[in-house]
């Protein structure tokens, strides 16, 4: 009786993950999507520890204990602006796991034939996705640097790697027994992650994470080979393919190919470019920047990764708040890779409270810039460069960019004139109609709607 | 063989299936989106069980095991309650109409 109703129980949890991601699509169904998904996992999980094959319980539930005592807090506690680096980390103990599941497998049965070839390929993604997203981590925590660092020879030495592990690999499908394979096997594929991650830069970020999300999905998918357990085929086919559309989207909003980001670490070279010639440009005070505002009918902003390293969100809710009282139209234009994770600025803008109907994406707002009065352009610089439209020679020429410059002002918060992550100087700084606001983003902010509250009451 | 097939069938159906329904999914929650199915694909956790509770597990393989359910449970639980705390705050109403 019970054999026969646990196959259910799996084919419920395949269908609770769909509707899960089905109800993504839309913010007013997300919510009952999340719900589908726990109910997906929770028949998953009950559907296995039933299973006739598991009989000592002790280990899984306090196993269970532990990774709830760690996951809780992980979620509760992790401010939202480290939402790439717990992304990150968690496609790490995804992946960690698929390894270790595919080793431990080895080691039991030493499978042949093609269990032998889907556990060599779930060990090999899962040891490379793991020491990767840790690397990955690494550099968007900062504990690594975040420039691409890069040698001679690097592409070379990186796919020599993998091809020796791949070669141990197929060595393996065609002589499981021989045993002393596997650990250097397992150790190239561990080394390799970690090459692969060291030439990327933080601006190539957000296409990381999405490609190691699908490495993730695909070990637990062939770990479902392996296992010959349908519901992991087809919980990790969905990951794997999520990964990979999004990743596909980033690729696209950056106009270059997976193989240019992965081996193609580009910001170093071109640093020195204009770095020469001194041209003039303008500045203000956050009281001009204020009066142009309030004056204003229309206001475009765009938000960068700077806007999440000041931590601007929460005041720019106030400014959003002070000019729509004034009968401002404010809106954000979100490029796709603004950011270090696919829709970072989105999570960020809503945590602040703003209105998601307020989020415009890229295609829908650059139609509207030559109507907006103000463009208010906050730690955004690469994808507001207008030379990615006009000059062929730019590193960036033909990344899809938030057409800033066809507003009627333009208004810059930055630091310095110093040039952006591709080192690429910004002719978007130096026009007519551009004033720069130098200083912290989030102070400068504050200032201006302090002056626009002292206005208010002057009136 | 034909289990082998009837596998790669599933694999085959349930990609085009992923990609068509993330297609769908507005760039607005491309994050949650992340978040979420990294929890998904914590159905490892499926595997783990089942390395860990097995009658002949050995020492190596339990410990192996053990480590892979603490790891995809930190992903089940995690995953689903940050999802859940991202969508919490996308909200479709300025403050002023509270």
């Amino acid at each position: 009786m019970m054999e026969n109703l646990l196959p259910v129980l799996y084919i419920l949890a395949a269908a609770g993950f769909i509707l899960a991601l089905k109800w993504m699509s839309s913010p007013a169904t997300a919510r009952r999507g999340v719900i589908a998904g726990e109910l997906g996992m929770l028949l998953a999980v009950v559907g296995t520890l039933l299973r006739f094959e598991v009989v000592e319980y002790q280990w899984i539930f306090i196993a269970f204990f532990i990774g709830s005592a760690i996951g809780v807090p992980l979620a509760y506690l992790m401010p939202m602006t480290a939402v790439p680096q717990r992304t990150a980390i968690s496609h790490a103990f995804g992946a960690l796991a698929s390894a270790l599941i595919g080793t431990a497998e080895y080691y039991r049965h030493t499978p042949h034939g093609f269990t032998m070839a889907a556990l060599v390929l779930e060990t090999i993604l899962g040891f490379l996705t793991f020491t990767a997203s840790l690397m990955a981590f690494g550099k968007l925590q900062e504990i690594l640097p975040t420039r691409p660092i890069t040698y001679k020879g690097q592409n070379f030495v990186n796919l020599s790697l993998l091809g020796v592990a791949v070669a141990l690999g197929i060595g393996l499908v065609l002589h499981p027994e021989q045993t002393w394979m596997f650990p250097i096997f397992s150790a190239l594929s561990l080394t390799f992650g970690v090459l692969l991650i060291i030439p990327i830069g933080g601006a190539d970020m957000p296409t990381v994470i999405a490609l190691l999300n699908s490495y993730a999905g695909l070990s637990a998918s062939a770990m479902g080979f392996a296992l010959d357990n349908k519901l992991l085929i087809i919980a990790g086919a969905l990951d794997g393919s999520s990964g990979l559309i999004l990743s596909i989207i980033m690729c696209r909003a950056m106009n270059r190919s997976f193989t240019n980001v992965l081996f193609g670490a580009f910001g170093q070279l071109q640093t020195t470019a204009a770095a020469a010639e001194q041209k003039p440009y303008r500045s203000a005070s956050p009281e001009e920047a204020a009066s142009i505002l309030e004056a204003a009918r229309s206001v475009v902003v765009i938000p960068g990764y700077g806007m999440a390293v000041a931590q601007a969100q929460h005041k720019l809710r106030d400014l959003f708040d002070n000019l729509t009282r004034r009968g401002v139209d404010v809106r954000f234009a979100i490029h796709p890779v603004a950011g270090r994770m696919p829709g970072h600025m989105n999570v960020l803008l809503a945590e602040a409270d703003i209105p998601y109907d307020k989020l415009v994406e890229m295609d829908d707002i650059n139609p509207e810039f030559p109507m907006t009065d103000v463009a208010l352009v906050i730690g955004a610089n690469d994808v507001v460069n207008p030379a990615a439209r006009t000059d062929k020679n730019s590193p960036i020429a033909g990344m899809p960019i938030l057409d800033a410059d066809r507003a009627r002002t333009v208004m810059v918060i930055k630091r310095s004139m110093s040039p952006g992550f591709a080192g690429i100087d910004n002719e978007l700084y130096y026009m007519d109609k551009t004033l720069m606001l130098f200083g912290d983003a989030k102070s400068f902010v504050a200032n201006i709607v302090k002056e626009l509250g002292v206005a208010a009451r002057a009136h | 063989m034909a289990k082998y097939e009837f596998g790669l069938y599933v694999f085959m159906l349930s990609a085009f299936l992923g990609f068509e329904l993330i297609r769908r999914v507005s760039p607005l929650l491309h994050t949650p989106l992340m978040s979420l199915t990294n929890a998904i694909s914590a159905i490892a956790v499926v595997g783990a069980i089942l390395v860990t509770g097995d009658a002949n597990a050995t020492p190596f393989s339990k410990t192996l095991g053990f480590i892979a359910v603490v790891a995809s449970t930190i992903n089940v639980v995690s995953g689903y309650l940050i999802t859940d705390r991202m969508l919490k705050m996308f909200k479709k109403r300025g403050p002023e109409s509270k």
